[in-house]
């Protein structure tokens, strides 16, 4: 069909864009910024333009299909595609980097603007690794990517974080390595268990392999471990909130938003496509972990009194959602938790990015600190309300459709499960609300007066997210009609059908 | 039992387009022997560093000239009745090792090399013979003098480190054994500052390497006890055959042999000398002992265990498995402990010795392309890291101690890029040949059964570790607040900078694209038998 390699020129314009800024003259160095965002915005333009070339008609499972020999010795091959739910997730993280640079244009004090092209231009190369790793095909590429986005997002957390920067981002660093290296086992037994040859690692040569099952269950324990890690789940899920509380939010926001996805991106594409048997036998253990997470993270939100750590905590609920989504295994609940994985990505950035507006005015993260502020900053205050319903999963807004979907197809399978969660929607409610009703309600505060509302940049930043939330909950067709054929396939081709509609009582319910 | 004498002498074929490069660097080393007897000493440095660079230089070139003509073969006495029965070998992995430690020799050699502006190589004393500190050293700094003699031990250490791969009886292997060593001993004791740790640690190394010599010696006696011969040919065939009552000689042998050979690559437990030696000797010297010797020494392990043992493997394999558990474990715990550069990357060394050698139990062909690669990618990170370490300096020596490091990477951010980019290569993170090189030696580990699958899973926690260590670093260089300003990095000559750029650009090339050196390690993985 066509054959323009769209996914490695999306993948290699922040890359070109990185190596610009790092060799940039010390006279341009001002514009260091402005180079990154074009480079951010051609980004986006063509992979809109790539998207475009996406059809959801066919038959493929992979689109916009790349494919060489790599390291044939090794059996890897540089191969790329897309399907709906992949491509959604690297439209969702080439957007979002635009905006994450504009909210970071004046992260760095003045005097620190030497550093500033370094810092714009890790953001970039992280792009490329975003990229790539939801574009891989191939399971040993998709484990250079898994482990080279460390290395990016260790020196944003490391260089440019908070007061205990260093704590942050070696934890951060040591618990994505451990699993990345329990995850490299499971890759290189994979192979080995697996048809070989030069081009041993395509996915489309492993799907459907078929392994003994006490074998199947150990590689997906390297996997899912690995992806646990990231997604993050309760209980290796300590690095997060201390890792986006130590984050500046632009960083915190591409490390929850995008990288934290791939945890859940690769349940999906691995762990489940590829061992489908040991899924299901680990399944009754990962949904009790999901609910776990749903509640424990929603219950900490609550206790937070640090905004950042807060959100963290919100997001380890969310995606306890996805994962009990993934691992409800209908088609409803896949959708939904593909769904999910985007309306997450923009209404956490909302609330990182809005949060940090917040945290720069007032020179503080605690939630004490602030009060009244919507008296301040009525402007900021208003966008921080609609982040944060968005983050609730208000009717109306993108997340609300996720979440339902997720809620209605774990439903048809496991009742009380989804009975559980469900408690997490109102808890979701707590946190946002009390954490509105905190800062913004109450006494106007004689310290803040002054204090300027939302500047022109800052409209810019927040615009195209408040747009996407509406957008997406009114008219949620585009993404669902992109991701459903992918849903389909991939539970068509692992043979798991829907539960059977039931009017009435469900069998089996507790009654 | 006995080898009746031939009834004529027969001299030996040999097959001089194959043994060209050793041949050629043993003949720079005599000249640069001459050199230093006969040449005024203002013309000396010059000298012999010409004669070193065009010397290896020269035996690259023969290299490839008969790697590409196809005069691989056997040298030494024709195999009698088509068996091949030569003392040197010259087969594929010899070919692939004898290239790698010569690209190690010109790199380790360019930075050995460095003057920074003084008359003589910065790493060496003026006077090796004069106590530390006495007033002889003082004179011999005032009128100008050095050691240049360290360039032809150097150059007898490359030739025998090329000569111990290639070693097809045991006997051989011991010469070359001792060639290599000897020079590297009186190397290590020649540093220009803190001379006491160098000469104490020159004296360690010459103890403990007597040592294993006699192991190896000892085993060497076992075996002929056992074959009857010393060949590698000859004991496999042995092991091969009807057993007799001396079969109890093998294991022992073996195991013996193995000790001596163990020891030059620093596993555990006969690991004791690593730190010390390596914290001692000049920088350049360390880095150029920790690849080359390396290479070399899994070279003559690789053909000891896959020409001559491997039949036996039953026997020797389960001492093997926990040595290099020992191994990776050992050098990974220990290294977070390290306070000083130098021994830090010597209990480093100690683990990648580890990794290695879970690539050499695989006991498949996959297995010997994977460890050659390994010893290629390992030896260009280490001189390069090595190369670094020299640069760093305070007040004229060198900043060894981790807490001199600290914000090196706000003041001297392409050195400490350059560095922590090398750190990343060990801890073996994707897109460096660490990764490429950890995964060459895992995968036939992992496809060779359940030992080799514990040994993998061991191995990754151990690279764990180990990435928490170098890390450690990282954060030290770049996200801790320097206390002073008195650290800083010296001007390297072209040299230097040469050596590290190299060994980068390698370790960043064997990590993106390491396609046609794996596809070079897979053609040079066969032994000739």
């Amino acid at each position: 069909m066509n054959q323009f390699p769209w996914l490695t020129v999306i993948g290699l314009i922040p890359l070109v864009g990185a190596v610009v800024l790092w060799l940039l003259p010390a006279s341009l160095i001002d514009r260091a910024k402005h180079i990154a965002l074009g480079a951010s915005v051609v980004t986006l333009i063509f992979a809109v333009a790539g998207a475009l070339q996406f059809s959801t008609a066919s038959k493929d499972k992979f689109q916009l299909v790349e494919e060489h020999s790599w390291i044939p010795q090794f059996g890897v091959s540089y191969a790329l595609g897309v399907d709906g739910i992949a491509l959604s997730l690297i439209l969702m993280s080439v957007i979002l980097v635009p905006v994450c640079l504009l909210a970071a244009w004046n992260d760095l004090p003045a005097e620190e603007a030497h550093r500033e092209r370094h810092y714009f231009a890790l953001m970039l190369v992280l792009e490329t690794f975003m990229v790539g790793v939801f574009a891989a095909t191939d399971v040993f590429l998709f484990y250079v990517f898994f482990e080279a986005m460390l290395v990016p997002v260790y020196f944003l957390i490391g260089q440019f974080g908070g007061p205990r920067r260093q704590y942050a981002a070696v934890k951060f660093l040591l618990f994505s390595l451990a699993g990345g290296l329990i995850m490299l086992a499971a890759v290189i037994a994979l192979y080995v268990q697996g048809p070989g040859g030069a081009d041993g690692f395509l996915l489309t040569k492993l799907a459907g392999i078929q392994l003994a099952p006490g074998t199947e269950k150990w590689i997906f324990l390297g996997f899912f471990i690995a992806f646990a890690v990231k997604a993050p789940m309760v209980p290796v899920h300590t690095w997060l909130p201390d890792a986006a509380a130590e984050s500046r939010p632009a960083t915190a926001t591409l490390l929850v938003g995008v990288l934290d996805k791939v945890g859940t991106y690769g349940m999906i594409r691995f762990c489940l496509e590829l061992f489908p048997g040991a899924s299901q036998w680990a399944t009754p253990v990962v949904l009790v972990l999901a609910l776990v997470s749903v509640l424990y993270g929603a219950l900490l939100a609550i206790g937070q009194t640090d905004l950042m750590r807060l959100i963290a905590f919100t997001s380890i609920s969310h995606f306890g959602f996805i994962v009990l989504g993934i691992f409800a295994m209908t088609s409803t609940s896949w959708a939904g938790s593909s769904f999910y994985m985007i309306n997450h990505g923009f209404s956490t950035a909302g609330l990182f990015l809005v949060a940090g507006m917040l945290i720069s005015r007032r020179g503080s993260k605690r939630i004490p600190d602030f009060g009244g502020w919507q008296r301040v900053v009525p402007g900021l205050a208003g966008v921080w309300l609609i982040a944060g319903l968005s983050g609730l999963a208000l009717p109306g807004l993108g997340s609300f459709v996720s979440e339902f979907l997720v809620l209605a197809g774990t439903y048809q399978r496991y009742q009380v499960v989804a009975i559980i969660a469900t408690t997490g929607i109102i808890l979701a409610a707590l946190y946002i609300l009390l954490m509105y009703q905190r800062t913004m309600t109450g006494a106007k505060p004689e310290s803040a007066a002054g204090t300027p509302d939302l500047s022109l940049r800052e409209k810019w930043v927040v615009a195209p997210l408040i747009a996407l939330f509406i957008v997406l909950g009114f008219y949620p067709k585009p993404v669902l009609d992109m991701v459903t054929p992918a849903v389909t396939t991939i539970l068509t081709s692992i043979q798991v059908s829907d539960p059977a509609p039931v009017v009435g009582a469900a069998e089996g319910s507790t009654k | 039992m006995s080898t009746a004498l031939p009834a004529a002498f027969t001299p030996a074929s040999l097959d001089y387009v194959a043994l060209l490069p050793v041949l050629i660097v043993f003949g720079a080393a005599m000249l640069g022997v001459l050199v230093e007897a006969f040449l005024p000493r203002s013309a000396r440095y010059a000298a012999h560093v010409g004669i070193t660079l065009v010397g290896l230089v020269a035996a690259m070139g023969a290299l490839a000239f008969g790697a590409v003509s196809h005069r691989v073969a056997t040298a030494g006495l024709a195999g009698v009745g088509g068996a091949v029965k030569g003392s040197v070998i010259i087969d594929g992995p010899t070919l692939f090792l004898q290239a790698t430690i010569l690209l190690f020799a010109l790199l380790a050699a360019l930075s050995l090399a460095e003057r920074f502006g003084g008359v003589g190589a910065d790493a060496f004393t003026p006077m090796g013979a004069a106590t530390p500190g006495s007033p002889q050293e003082a004179q011999a700094r005032k009128v100008g003098a050095m050691t240049a003699e360290v360039f032809p031990l150097f150059l007898f250490s490359v030739a025998g480190m090329m000569l111990f791969p290639a070693a097809g009886d045991l006997l051989t292997m011991f010469v070359a054994l001792e060639v290599l060593s000897l020079p590297l001993y009186l190397l290590c004791g020649l540093a220009r500052r803190r001379r006491l740790l160098s000469q104490e640690a020159a004296l360690k190394y010459f103890l403990l390497g007597a040592f294993s010599s006699a192991f190896f010696l000892f085993g060497t006696a076992l075996l002929y006890g056992f074959a009857g011969s010393v060949h590698l040919t000859d004991i496999a065939a042995a092991i091969a055959g009807q057993g007799s009552a001396l079969d109890g000689l093998l294991v022992p042998g073996v195991l013996l042999v193995l000790v001596g050979l163990l020891f030059k690559v620093g596993a555990v437990p006969f690991h004791m000398w690593t730190p010390d030696v390596y914290q001692g000797a000049p920088t350049p010297v360390t880095g150029f002992m920790a690849a080359g010797t390396k290479a070399a020494a899994f070279g003559a392990i690789l053909r000891f265990v896959y020409v001559g043992v491997d039949r036996a493997a039953w026997d020797w394999r389960p001492a093997l498995v926990v040595v290099a558990a020992l191994t990776m474990i050992v050098g990974a715990v220990l290294s977070v402990t390290q306070t000083d550069m130098k021994r830090l990357l010597a209990y480093s060394s100690i683990a990648h010795a580890g990794f290695i050698l879970v690539g050499v139990l695989s006991m498949e062909r996959t297995g010997v392309s994977g460890v050659l690669f390994y010893l290629a990618a390992y030896g260009l990170t280490t001189i390069a890291a090595f190369a670094i370490v020299g640069l760093v300096r305070e007040g004229g020596s060198e900043a060894t101690h981790l807490s001199q490091w600290t914000g090196l990477g706000k003041r001297h951010p392409w050195t400490a890029g350059v560095f922590a980019f090398l750190l990343l290569a060990f801890a073996g993170i994707p897109l460096t040949s660490g990764f490429t090189a950890k995964f060459a030696v895992f995968k036939p580990a992992l496809e060779s059964g359940t030992a080799g699958a514990v040994l993998v899973v061991l191995g990754l926690l151990c690279s764990a570790i180990t990435v928490f260590v170098y890390v450690r670093i990282i954060v030290l260089m770049y996200f801790t607040e320097s206390p002073g300003d008195s650290v800083a990095v010296v001007e390297p000559s072209v040299f230097t900078t040469v050596t590290v750029a190299t060994g980068t650009l390698f370790t960043l090339v064997l990590g993106v694209a390491p396609a046609s050196v794996l596809l070079l390690a897979e053609r040079a993985s066969q032994f000739i038998r």
